[in-house]
């Protein structure tokens, strides 16, 4: 597999959420408008990037038994930065995302790349994996918040474009599953064709 | 170089390294980012005290634990070149649809409320979020649901829902959290009356 194959396939051969239907408590959760599906997805990208490439490093070095323990702890402080650094600087993002950003942790997309790809291979295909699956599953939150947003409160990027409300129930939770539904769908029709 | 051997020694040291390593950073992290998160935070409790009242330049912040409460209010006495304009008091609800939250109520001449602002919730969105200023904006009238609370005595002014026998509306489909806020607002004025109303 080349590199720009390695890179592009996150976006749609294996998307994350669309493909894999890997990460889906975050999807759900934070999709609520569409700058807060990129930004969740942004952080992922990082966390992802910086997880693959630290443990493409010492994938030798850290013995088969306790490969596991051994990633979760270096996920887990690359997103400890990441929610201390927003916190500090983009306190507003922060608060919207607030709950979800400790669950990268434990979002199955991250350790799912360290063990099934960063583990296996070198650095650079490494790094580029992360970035493609992050920036992958940052695009999928987008298009999914920008959905709900349109829908739900008739707005985008918080500029509104009706008064008044839209559909609620695509704001809530139930909205998120029928427009994942949807996404998924429209997806796969694109993918065979 | 080959795959290290799962000794009990190998996976000691391994994990050992990779944790210290790990703590290491984020303590770095911490250090760094300690300074501009209390800014943030700072910041905005001042936008909340100056979205509910008039100009200050000055405020002494006190915490009181209300009687029988689980947590403690704090009141942000502000003055003005030495002169007192009002009480801002950060107060929480536990009524909430979805638990604790937390908002702003400023009061004025002793006990008329000059403004409310909500500082953080989890009501859900697109129905008990419009307690926020902006969420419940309306363009023609140019007020949000929160504004009907401004000027008002809640000596007078029952801070109870009407379905509750009180003088506040309710937002449309989320009379939890309109009774929420008002217990949170009822909470900031019990406080202050027992502070002596200043």
């Amino acid at each position: 597999m080349n590199q720009v194959q390695n890179f592009t396939k996150g976006f749609i051969k294996d998307n994350p959420v669309f493909v894999l239907l890997l990460g889906l408590c975050p999807t759900l959760g934070v999709t609520t408008t569409a700058i807060n599906g990129i930004g969740m997805g942004l952080a992922t990208t990082f966390v992802l990037v910086m997880s693959n490439l630290v443990v493409s490093l010492i994938k030798n070095a850290v013995p088969d038994k306790v490969r596991i323990p051994a990633f979760i702890v270096i996920i887990a402080s690359f997103v400890t930065i990441v929610e201390l650094t927003m916190q500090a600087f983009t306190p507003a993002l922060f608060e919207a995302l607030g709950l979800f950003i400790p669950l990268i942790v434990v979002n199955c997309i991250v350790l799912g790349r360290a063990e099934a790809f960063a583990s296996k291979n070198n650095i650079g295909s490494s790094i580029i994996d992360g970035l493609g699956m992050g920036l992958g599953f940052a695009f999928a939150l987008g298009l999914l918040g920008a959905v709900r947003e349109i829908l739900g409160s008739g707005a985008i990027f918080d500029f509104k474009f009706i008064d008044g409300d839209g559909m609620l129930v695509f704001v809530l939770a139930p909205g998120a599953f029928i427009a994942l539904g949807y996404l998924i769908a429209i997806m796969n029709k694109f993918k065979k064709a | 170089m080959a795959k290290k051997e799962s000794s009990f020694v190998n996976m000691v040291v391994t994990l050992f390294v990779v944790t210290a390593v790990a703590a290491l950073a984020l303590g770095g992290v911490y250090n760094v980012t300690k300074e501009p998160i209390a800014i943030a935070k700072r910041l905005k409790i001042e936008r909340a005290i100056g979205e509910v009242l008039p100009e200050f330049d000055s405020i002494i912040e006190t915490k009181i634990l209300p009687e029988g409460g689980r947590d403690s209010l704090t009141f942000y006495k502000a003055t003005n070149q030495g002169e007192v304009v009002g009480t801002a008091i950060r107060t929480y609800t536990d009524e909430g649809f979805s638990g604790r939250f937390w908002i702003m109520v400023g009061f004025v001449d002793g006990d008329v409320i000059s403004g409310t602002s909500v500082l953080e919730h989890k009501e859900t969105p697109g129905l008990g979020d419009k307690m926020e200023k902006k969420k419940s904006f309306n363009k023609k009238t140019g007020k949000s649901w929160s504004d009907q609370f401004n000027g008002k005595n809640p000596m007078d002014f029952t801070l109870k829902v009407t379905k509750d026998g009180g003088d506040v509306d309710a937002i449309t489909a989320a009379t939890i959290s309109s009774r929420a806020f008002c217990d949170a607002a009822q909470r900031a004025y019990d406080e202050l009356k027992k502070q002596g109303g200043e």
